[in-house]
């Protein structure tokens, strides 16, 4: 009887419940596609993101470089000791170093430390450098300004930079090569600790033709390339790998790191346990995803805010509308049926039933909005995936990253101050460190919408939602019918 | 079957206080026909919506079989309700959206009846008054006097003590309204129900047991030609 009567009834009124159901469809579907856009946007975020820091890292542990702290670089031209004479001209010489220069570092105890920390999943440490190798010929004292670099006019200097990541064999859930995909060869193996191996990227090694079982030079050494790998799209990485006892002794940093990559057992663990982290090695910059989002801008921060300010609260407006209407047309409805239920109480039925009826009627109304809903969310969602346009993500400036851009650039601006009469040469003035720290990363992404089940578990609850709101009303107003009152109203 | 004791009704309509029912006392027998006679706005269908559990007495006793139903909480008079009244309506008062089968189950809901029992049970009521072959039909496929006889046969259907007709044949014409009233009548004496019928309508009236008047709130008996029943 209860669906006999609910079908019928529907079927009765059925403009009215076509209206109130596109109604709460058109709130859900709207609920949908912003929830929809909104993980969008939350996964590009995190493409961004899991590029920079890997997936699985939660934090980063870095630490600012300390004012004199010129790292281990250092070139010696020409024979002898450093006698302060200049060398001759004509001499020619070739230097391949690991820098670290944009980072502080840290003692590799740090990250076993770092480790024992409540909450804290997995933690790797990893040295983040810059190989840098200058060739050529020292010029005569009257051909230059006493200058290295474009802006000494020193023509007969070649540079050359790619960024290395000494990376932390022993622990792989966290770090740079954890969403890394192997196209080529294989990563690495704990083996491969001691080894002259290197894992490159994908961009890198087809500029410079290399594959797998090519050999490469970093800081001087040859090493074999075991790897060809990708990283998302968006990401900022590294351009070779190598294990990270290889690069602490290549860079003459034993024992020490200038990145720690930490996963948190879980996402509420985060807060606390970057607390303690700061707490366990005093003066480190510790930094969360979190922190990191709020450093993205651009085009898909604008989105970010479109879709959970104005998009949000537009989903909300729409749905609240929605519910009112419901629930006003369900009251209308009931008041319409006075007299039938006034006789249902007459024969017998209890005001339960009636409002069980009423609310049956209602919540049935919801769950056909909700899959209407869920339809026109699907449609929405497509529709943003199809027509929304390229978003650009900027990061930075960041500390707990060196870029390539910014290492591919060094040199154009007359960093290298030479020293005249001198027989040695430093990066000048920390020029690299800043340019390095100072760079914004820019990637294009694009925005897919995708409707999980989350959202369509969502839409359900709040259809149903929909309809028990609006039937509370309806049936609140039919229970209060007494029975002699609503037989005597006239229709 | 019924003692009602110095039974007022009272309204308040704006700052007068309107008398519906000013101390009625009547008793009514089991399985007896009364029909209540009286102008309009004189207190008939109060009358008739107190005996049925409808509407509560300002004062007084309404005895039922024992019970006040003037005391009862609203979930106990709707049991009585359900169980031992029917009701029948000078609109008929179907539900539109159901046929008339399930406008007739929809009597037995209440009482807790199967589907298969609420069918089993609807379709011999609606034969009993002459539809056995308009079942699916819906309220507005049939004619007055043929909704009136669903309306019969819901009320009919749970086999209740007690009857209570408000101005059954007020919306027919004259051959229909004879053709109801002899109905009501067969039904009365083959189920020994106890018959109270408001009406305007002296033919019919004449054809009660008793008929009392009702006057300003107040009932007196007019005719008593009281017949065993069946």
């Amino acid at each position: 009887m209860f669906f006999t009567y609910l079908r019928r009834e529907l079927r009765r009124r059925m403009r009215q419940a076509i209206f109130i159901a596109l109604g709460l469809a058109l709130g859900i579907g709207l609920v949908i596609t912003v929830t929809a856009a909104s993980t969008g946007v939350k996964n590009a975020q995190g493409t961004v993101l899991h590029a920079l820091y890997g997936a699985g890292t939660d934090i980063t542990v870095t630490k600012a470089p300390s004012s004199n702290s010129g790292g281990p670089f250092g070139f010696r031209v020409g024979g002898g000791a450093d006698n302060g004479q200049r060398p001759a001209a004509g001499t020619t010489f070739s230097r391949d170093t690991l820098l670290s220069r944009s980072l502080g570092t840290l003692h590799s105890s740090s990250v076993s430390s770092i480790a024992k920390q409540r909450g804290v999943a997995a933690a790797g440490g990893a040295l983040v450098l810059t190989d840098l190798s200058v060739s050529g010929t020292i010029p005569s004292a009257s051909s230059g300004g006493g200058g290295f670099g474009g802006g000494g006019g020193a023509s007969n200097f070649k540079t050359n930079s790619f960024t290395v990541n000494g990376a932390d064999l022993a622990v792989g859930v966290v770090g740079p090569l954890s969403s890394a995909k192997v196209t080529s060869g294989r990563t690495f193996t704990s083996s491969d600790g001691t080894s002259n191996v290197a894992v490159v990227d994908s961009a890198y090694a087809s500029q410079n033709k290399l594959a797998t079982g090519s050999t490469m030079t970093v800081a001087g050494t040859k090493f074999t390339v075991i790897g060809i790998v990708s990283q998302p799209q968006g990401g900022n990485p590294a351009q070779v790998y190598i294990p990270l006892t290889r690069a602490q002794t290549l860079a003459s940093m034993k024992n020490q790191v200038n990145t720690v990559y930490v996963a948190a057992a879980s996402a509420a663990d985060i807060g606390s346990v970057s607390k303690s982290i700061s707490g366990v090695v005093p003066g480190a910059t510790v930094t969360t995803s979190s922190d990191l989002a709020s450093e993205v801008t651009g085009s898909l921060a604008s989105a970010s805010s479109l879709a959970n300010n104005l998009g949000k609260w537009l989903a909300v407006a729409v749905l609240v509308a929605a519910f009112l209407l419901a629930s006003l047309l369900t009251m209308a409805a009931v008041s319409r049926r006075v007299r039938e239920f006034g006789t249902l109480k007459a024969l017998g039925w209890r005001s339960k039933r009636i409002v069980g009826q009423v609310m049956g009627e209602a919540i049935a109304i919801g769950i056909v909005g909700g899959a209407v809903g869920v339809a026109l969310g699907f449609a929405g969602a497509a529709l943003v995936s199809k027509i929304a346009p390229p978003l650009s993500a900027s990061v930075g400036p960041t500390t707990g990253t060196a870029t390539p851009g910014g290492a591919r650039t060094f040199g154009g601006g007359g960093g290298f101050g030479g020293v005249p009469g001198g027989g040695s040469g430093r990066p000048g003035g920390g020029a690299f460190s800043r340019l390095a720290a100072n760079a914004t990363h820019t990637v294009a992404v694009h925005l897919t919408a995708p409707v999980t089940i989350g959202a369509v578990v969502l839409a359900v609850v709040l259809a149903v939602a929909g309809g028990f709101v609006a039937g509370s009303f309806g049936g609140w107003r039919a229970a209060r019918l007494r029975p002699a009152a609503a037989l005597s109203r006239v229709e | 079957m019924y003692k009602l004791t110095d039974v007022k009704k009272e309204y308040q309509k704006g700052r007068s206080t309107v008398a519906a029912l000013a101390g009625v006392d009547l008793v009514i027998e089991d399985g007896e026909w009364l029909a209540i006679q009286g102008p309009t706005g004189h207190g008939k269908t109060t009358l008739l919506q107190i005996l049925g559990g409808l509407d509560r007495p300002t004062s007084g006793i309404v005895d039922f079989d024992g019970q006040d139903l003037a005391a009862l909480r609203e979930s106990q008079v709707t049991k009585v309700r359900a169980a031992s009244i029917g009701f029948i309506f000078q609109t008929f008062n179907l539900i539109p959206t159901l046929s008339a089968q399930e406008n007739v189950e929809a009597a037995l809901v209440p009482l807790g009846a199967g589907p298969a029992e609420r069918r089993a049970r609807s379709a011999k009521a609606l034969e009993s008054v002459g539809l056995g072959d308009r079942l699916r039909h819906l309220p507005s496929e049939l004619s007055g006097g043929q909704q009136q006889r669903v309306a019969i046969a819901r009320a009919l259907v749970k086999e209740p003590k007690v009857l209570l007709a408000d101005e059954p044949t007020g919306n027919l014409d004259e051959d229909t309204r004879d053709e109801i009233i002899s109905l009501l009548e067969a039904l009365w004496r083959e189920h020994g129900l106890t018959l109270i019928l408001v009406t305007h309508d002296s033919p019919v009236a004449r054809r009660a047991q008793r008929v009392g008047i009702m006057r300003n709130g107040r009932l007196s008996i007019k005719q008593d030609t009281r017949r065993p029943a069946g």
